[in-house]
């Protein structure tokens, strides 16, 4: 059955698609990895320095999170799950805000873009996509939404209930999904009996492509090509992006528990999607060598900036957590919010 | 008897009633190799093996769902859900059948579950971590919902719920895992699900509560016995059924209550508690009674946490409050 669905792939060995990705892309979508890689691996050290609280990094993801998000229209909805700050930012979400939902202060996404909050319970947030998706057709409107989840995503009934209601309705969403090998400890064979993640597509009518996770490019080319198919009427999506989490689950996680060392093997060094990018880059002619030291060092700079500026944010008002709750404030909460004012409480832990 | 916290006392529970209770199965997410994310399964995996300590798909309603079947077909099923925010999935299976089965059948079922969930809020966790929803499966007939806030209690009323023929929602407050240490037995014993537990006694006011929250209380207690007020601290532990009978006698004495939970207020489990109060002691009562809830929003990010949930000066002007009125 696996062969039934063959890795799409443009770099490297095994390459079966043509590469249709414009050079400045290309590169963009490089230094958009080497800023996910620094970006996760500062907040790491933030966290073990106790200034953030726990953290999901997607070291090993950065292919799959910014070649797909590369290949979006600004207007096109996101609904991203708790991995995803590679593809927010990559939206349009500063990355300032995500050190600043990692230090519990704010919400994960700015007033810009058009993102959900990202998802914390797993695939619940695969219908609003699907809504979403329904609205844009409805209002007429050249936008398709996306669904960021993982392996484990889906397991739960709200990815099969999205994935036949978009079936239905033919709605132009992308259900992008990284298998990354793991849920928490599960292995992605204990999630499911079927070879592939992508076949259940065909049990709702979702056209399935399975796409090599590590390939930045190729990630870049199915999802445009599922965006075609969704604004053409094609209907919607499924992407089984095959990829790794090096890292551990969270920052509270210890990956030693239940998968040795080795198992990183097959996807490091030469496999690692920045690695793999850069050298086709270079072979291809669109990077000199001299090129990507710079780019990390303007990454480091980058995420440096970022960080000072959320580290250094004031500390958050006691009363913001009734703001934005209803549109207008009832006076039974009002009334609460007086008692909160009573407390001698010092403002908001920041 | 050695001291030990609340995460090791309900391994223990679970590893000596494994022991004990072939039938017993666990399953759940991250809970063999990995020993669940907050290690109340540790090692057990390695003890008994994948076929009764079982790693499920990611799935809260089959997880549910499937450990009624297998209660109904003979064995005694222990599933964990990883944090209350997430068992929401499993809500339809709880709502729709857990508490109905013995009625719907006439008897001819019992469903022997236990529905371990890390509850509550406190440890700076991300975001729907940290909920406490204790009020809606309280008032789904048909199940008990029990919620120990000492390490002794943790592992006796782990060991009830699993021999209890019905079904158990065994909630675990997540702040006290690893609060503090406790003497608690070696071998197996029982706390009966029901009594409440008195868990400091005083003169002039009945503090309520449960879970963490119990602590909060207690500490606030302490802190006004210098002040020259006698504070009587009742862990109801036992939701449903909840001791009627302490609630009452305790409010008698003191003519005096509040009720303090980390749930948000309005349709929190205190309006029960007050309503218990006013048809069993209100010809009792000195004062109006109060409530000291987390407020009416959903549970904040956790720079938030500290002032949306209880504090000891919220109680403490609570207490004063009932102690003017
Ligand atoms: C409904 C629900 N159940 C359980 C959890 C706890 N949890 C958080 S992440 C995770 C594993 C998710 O794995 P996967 O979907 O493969 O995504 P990944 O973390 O690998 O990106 C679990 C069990 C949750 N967030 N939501
Ligand atoms: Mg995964």
């Amino acid at each position: 059955m696996a062969e039934e669905w063959p890795l799409y792939r443009v770099i490297g060995d095994g390459a079966n698609h043509p590469d249709r990705v414009e050079a400045e892309v290309a590169k963009r979508i490089y230094a958009q990895m080497v800023l996910l890689r620094t970006f996760d691996e500062k907040t790491i050290t933030l966290q073990r320095q106790g200034r953030v609280g726990t953290f999901p990094p997607s070291i090993g993801q950065e292919a799959a999170e910014i070649g797909s998000a590369a290949a979006l229209s600004k207007d096109d909805w996101m609904a991203p799950s708790y991995r995803d700050h590679g593809a927010l930012f990559m939206h349009g979400v500063p990355f300032h805000h995500v050190v600043l939902f990692a230090m519990g202060k704010g919400s994960s996404i700015d007033g810009e873009a058009f993102v959900l909050p990202s998802s914390i319970p797993i695939s619940s947030h695969l219908p609003h996509a699907v809504g979403l998706a329904m609205a844009c057709r409805r209002l007429g409107e050249e936008r398709v939404a996306i669904a960021y989840f993982g392996d484990g995503g889906t397991s739960e009934g709200d990815f099969h209930e999205a994935l036949n209601f978009a079936g239905v309705f033919k709605a132009p969403v992308i259900f992008f999904c990284q298998n990354n090998g793991w849920a928490i400890s599960v292995p992605v064979s204990r999630q499911t009996a079927t070879p592939t993640l992508v076949q259940k597509s065909q049990a709702y009518g979702v056209h399935g492509v399975r796409v090599d996770g590590n390939d930045a490019l190729a990630c870049y080319q199915v999802v445009a090509e599922a965006r075609e198919r969704a604004l053409g009427d094609g209907g919607p999506t499924m992407i089984e992006a095959l990829t790794y989490r090096i890292g551990p689950h969270t920052t509270a996680d210890d990956p030693t528990r239940y998968r040795p060392p080795e198992s990183l093997a097959p996807w490091t060094g030469d496999n690692d999607p920045l690695v793999r990018l850069a050298q086709y880059l270079v072979q291809r002619g669109v990077m000199t060598v001299e090129e990507p030291p710079a780019i990390w060092a303007e990454a480091r700079q980058r995420v440096n900036r970022a960080v000072e500026e959320a580290l250094n944010s004031p500390p958050v008002r006691k009363e913001a957590m009734f703001d934005s709750v209803y549109a207008e404030v009832p006076d039974a909460l009002a009334a609460q919010m007086e008692d909160l004012a009573e407390e001698e409480a010092p403002d908001a832990r920041n | 008897m050695p001291a030990i916290n609340m995460a090791t006392a309900l391994n223990q529970a679970l590893g000596q009633m494994m022991n004990t209770e072939p039938r017993l199965v666990i399953l759940g997410e991250d809970v063999g190799q990995n020993g669940g994310v907050f290690r109340v399964t540790a090692g057990l995996w390695e003890t008994y093996g994948a076929e009764r300590v079982m790693d499920t798909p990611l799935a809260e309603s089959a997880i549910v769902g499937s450990a009624i079947g297998m209660a109904i077909g003979g064995l005694r099923p222990v599933a964990e859900i990883q944090f209350m925010g997430f068992l929401y999935p499993a809500l339809n299976q709880i709502f729709s059948h857990l508490g109905r089965l013995g009625q719907r059948s006439r008897g001819k079922f019992r469903v022997p579950l236990v529905v371990r969930i890390p509850y509550g809020g406190g440890i700076r966790a991300p975001e729907q971590h940290a909920d406490s929803a204790e009020a809606p499966l309280v008032h789904t007939a048909g199940i008990k919902v029990v919620v120990p806030s000492t390490p002794y209690d943790a592992k006796g009323l782990l060991v009830a719920a699993i021999e209890d023929p019905d079904p158990v929602i065994f909630l675990e407050p997540i702040r006290l895992y690893r609060l503090g240490r406790a003497e608690v037995p070696a071998d197996l014993y029982r706390v009966r699900i029901g009594p409440a537990r008195l868990a400091r006694t005083g003169s002039d006011v009945s503090l309520i509560s449960w879970g963490a929250m119990t602590h909060l209380a207690l500490q606030t207690a302490e802190a006004m016995a210098g002040d020259g007020v006698s504070v009587e601290v009742v862990d109801l532990r036992s939701l449903k059924p909840m001791d009627e009978a302490m609630i009452a006698e305790s409010v008698r004495k003191t003519g005096r209550a509040v009720v303090v939970h980390e749930a948000p207020r309005t349709a929190g489990l205190g309006g029960e508690v007050v309503s218990v109060i006013q048809e069993h002691a209100f010809w009792w009562l000195k004062a109006p009674i109060r409530r000291v809830a987390a407020y009416d929003v959903p549970y904040p990010p956790y720079a938030w946490e500290d002032v949306y949930l209880p504090t000891p000066s919220r109680v403490m002007r609570a207490i004063r409050q009932v102690l003017q009125d």
